[in-house]
């Protein structure tokens, strides 16, 4: 169970990017947060594992308040909450098994993981997790020798085997074709599936959103303009979170036609 | 983990061959290091080591205050120091632009005999510090500014051309061919398709060469090449200490003022 | 081609200075400077003229140089600068590491930030043979004091460049390992290290070759090394001898920069 209260984040350059925003997210919930470029996504989502402080209001994962803890117990907190990024964020020159094991850290302690003296079964994890979004053969690859799907699905080995309760995923496709966007999409719902894992997903694409996700939130200028099922999303609701567009387009017949040719 | 299992799966972070190379390296590394130092020791008084401290505190009492009357003796080696920076800088740059044509790739008339001089050019150059370049000029022309001036000249060729000659050859190539394309002659393709995407470079190359010229013109004087290390050499020799102090500020003062005008000129170029 | 007709319309190139008051401000200022500067300069002509033949003479003392006459002079001073760089190269990276990282806004909190700001300051506002000058009132003749001066310089240098590597990483990399609930030691180690170790490396070969470069010139201050055979060699005319030891400075730091090249592109 996930619960943000009257979360606000104001920029010290004034901006106020997210305005008395709560969510309540029941264990087991994917959720996926859409808006407009600058509505306060990236922010919401980094603020729930405190890479952006937020300003007031409060996080709760499993009655623990997030944001009162200090940087030791944040750390432990973090451990239980993976993340995955726009641009896959891989360190580009270690080696994709070294990619995956880097979401150990915070398990193991810092000559184990300075000498890559991981336990066994940290790595027999990641072997699963790699063979289980098809990179078995690449753990000895370095990351930039990949490509964006690829590289994305090294991300997803990443966040998972922190053994999350939580996952955060920004952007997941925002740089893929549609056909990868959709596979890396699938990837990440079925992991969530199979592990009653409770996600946040933002995302630009909308089709992908109400495919994917049980539940829909639309941001606008830090606040919350809708909230409800996939089948909620009307032309009316797109246009008062986007703005004025025909959006006879992006319904659901679209989305049947493109999904029977993957 | 106690015993390894039949499922599990090694992971090694870099294969044994590689990882044993590594070592080997840093034991050399360390191997040389240590011969180094021991060489540097047998050389060394450790007496006058550790007597340093009160040393340093003997001559920073003697420093101190500056004399500030013989300020009125720097102006005119300010002056020098200023001119040997400029004039030098001014001949590196008309000798410099033609070697770095010879030596870019992509410019260079003749691969096989005009590039290698060009290059070598470069190379000693850079390698021999202007002092010893000016050491070199002082026995040769006599004690002056003069010698100064070529010196920062010489030693400022290898440095110009060598970052115009890089700027040249990663000029974009499309720029040039469009240009050629025109049917236009070598001469009309170098002013018209090279030289306008150096020229910003060359600007901040050579006004960047001025700031560090400003810099080691200071000390030319320590070999007898004119300038306000004329006037260092001499108080320190005498140990007129009190000296020594108000011409090290001046220096410093001198140093980040040529710092500062050539970030504002660069950032203005860019 | 015609003459000009109303309809013809006139084009003159940009100048690179585009306002005429600043563009003929700047060239007759440039021309006052220069009458001013060469009209100042003190010359002494004809000792000019007198050391006309004696350039010449140093010219032809390259065909061939002479090895031989001074060689353990020269040898001993070779591998005195040889010792004083790598030393001083090892010691100053050293050093400047933590500096480095310390003075990287993205790394380290602010009163830190500014004392590493400060040490890089601080090592760089002098140059190097004022600093040789005084370590060899302090230290005594001989390459002690050689190394230090280097080794303070290479943190100058060093620590400078290492931080402004340490700021240009990709934030994005860096996030994603902070996310992990890592600790800073290891944030470290898994995000920054990767992204500025082939730079790094990069630097310290650049380094070790101007240490290479600057080691000729403190021994000139009695800081140790070939610069002292050198002074001895110009102040007794001996320009074979001096021909020889600048042959051997030039070849040894294009080796290292050859070598540092082939370093780079491994490392990558």
């Amino acid at each position: 169970m996930l619960r943000l209260k009257n979360l606000t984040k104001r920029y010290p350059t004034g901006d106020l990017a997210l305005d008395n925003v709560s969510i309540e997210i029941p264990t087991g919930q994917v959720l996926a947060l859409i808006g407009p470029s600058g509505a306060g996504k990236s922010t919401l989502i980094r603020c729930i594992n405190r890479l952006v402080e937020p300003s007031s209001g409060s996080v709760h994962l499993n009655d623990q308040n997030l944001c009162l803890l200090g940087k030791h117990s944040l750390r432990s907190a973090r451990r239980h909450i993976g993340m995955i990024f726009q641009e896959y964020a891989l360190v580009e020159r270690l080696s994709v098994m070294e990619n995956v094991l880097s979401g150990r850290l915070g398990y193991v302690g810092f000559w184990r993981s300075l000498l890559r003296k991981f336990p066994q079964k940290d790595i027999n994890a990641a072997f699963d997790l790699l063979g289980r979004v098809g990179l078995e053969d690449m753990a000895y690859k370095r990351a930039d020798a990949l490509s964006g799907g690829q590289r994305q699905r090294v991300g997803i080995a990443r966040a998972l085997i922190q053994d999350p309760e939580l996952l955060l995923v920004d952007e997941p496709t925002a740089s893929l074709d549609p056909r990868t966007s959709r596979q890396i999409m699938r990837i990440i719902s079925d992991l969530c599936q199979e592990r009653d894992l409770t996600a946040v997903i933002n995302i630009h694409d909308v089709p992908l959103a109400k495919l994917f996700a049980q539940r829909i939130v639309g941001l606008k200028q830090g606040q919350i303009v809708y909230d409800g099922n996939p089948d909620g999303l009307t032309s009316e609701v797109l246009t008062q979170i986007y703005g004025e567009e025909d959006w006879s387009a992006t319904g659901d017949h679209i989305d049947s036609q493109n999904l029977r040719g993957i | 983990m106690g015993t390894v299992m039949g499922s599990d799966r090694q992971w090694h972070h870099r294969p044994l061959k590689l990882k044993l190379l590594l070592w080997f390296c840093w034991l050399l590394g360390l191997g040389i290091f240590i011969t180094c130092w021991n060489k540097i020791s047998e050389k060394t008084m450790w007496f006058f080591v550790t007597d340093a401290p009160s040393q340093a505190k003997d001559l920073a009492t003697r420093m101190v205050p500056p004399r500030w009357d013989y300020l009125d003796n720097l102006w005119l080696p300010i002056w020098d120091t200023f001119n040997i920076a400029t004039l030098g800088t001014l001949i590196a740059f008309f000798i410099a632009v033609p070697v770095a044509f010879c030596a870019a790739r992509n410019t260079t008339p003749n691969t096989f005999l005009v590039r290698p001089i060009a290059l070598f050019i470069i190379a000693s150059s850079r390698s021999i510090n202007s002092l010893i370049w000016a050491l070199m000029l002082v026995t040769i022309i006599g004690p002056g500014i003069l010698a100064g001036i070529i010196a920062i000249g010489l030693r400022s060729i290898g440095f110009i051309a060598k970052l115009l000659y890089e700027a040249i050859e990663e000029i974009e190539p499309v720029q040039v061919e469009a240009i050629t394309a025109t049917g236009a002659s070598g001469g009309q393709v170098l002013s018209f398709g090279i030289f306008p995407q150096v020229l910003p470079a060359l600007a901040g190359i050579s006004v960047y060469r001025w700031d560090i010229n400003i810099r080691e013109s200071t000390i030319l004087g320590l070999v007898g090449a004119g300038g306000i290390g004329l006037q260092l050499e001499a108080s320190i020799s005498t140990l007129a200490w009190t000296q020594v102090s108000i011409i090290l500020l001046v220096i410093l003062i001198t140093v980040i003022l040529s710092e500062w005008v050539s970030a504002r000129v660069r950032y203005s170029i860019i | 081609m015609n003459t000009s007709s109303p309809a013809d319309r006139h084009w003159h190139r940009e100048p690179f200075i585009s306002k005429p008051v600043l563009r003929w401000g700047f060239w007759s200022a440039l021309l006052i400077y220069l009458a001013l500067a060469i009209g100042s300069m003190d010359i002494n002509w004809s000792r000019v003229m007198e050391g006309i033949p004696r350039g010449m003479n140093f010219i032809i003392s390259f065909f061939p140089p002479d090895f031989t006459s001074r060689s353990d002079a020269i040898l001993d001073g070779i591998l005195e600068s040889l010792w004083m760089t790598v030393t001083s190269t090892v010691v100053g990276i050293l050093i400047s590491i933590p500096v480095g990282i310390g003075a990287a806004r993205n790394l380290s909190v602010l009163p830190v930030y500014y004392i590493c700001r400060g040490i890089i300051a601080l090592s760089r506002t002098f140059p190097e043979i004022i600093l040789a000058i005084f370590f060899v009132k302090l230290f005594g003749f001989g390459p002690f004091a050689g190394f230090v001066t280097l080794s303070i310089a290479t943190v100058g240098f060093y620590g400078k460049l290492l931080a402004e590597d340490i700021e240009d990483i990709d934030k994005a990399q860096a996030e994603a390992i902070r996310s992990t609930g890592c600790s800073w030691l290891q944030w470290l180690n898994y995000a920054i290290q990767p992204q500025v170790t082939p730079r790094a490396i990069g630097l310290a070969a650049y380094r070790f070759d101007i240490n290479f470069r600057e080691s000729a010139v403190v021994g000139i201050v009695g800081g140790g090394g070939i610069g002292a055979t050198l002074l001895t060699a110009f102040d007794r005319y001996e320009f074979e001898s001096a021909a020889a030891i600048l042959l051997i400075i030039i070849f040894i730091v294009m080796a290292v920069e050859y070598s540092s090249g082939w370093l780079r592109k491994w490392v990558q």
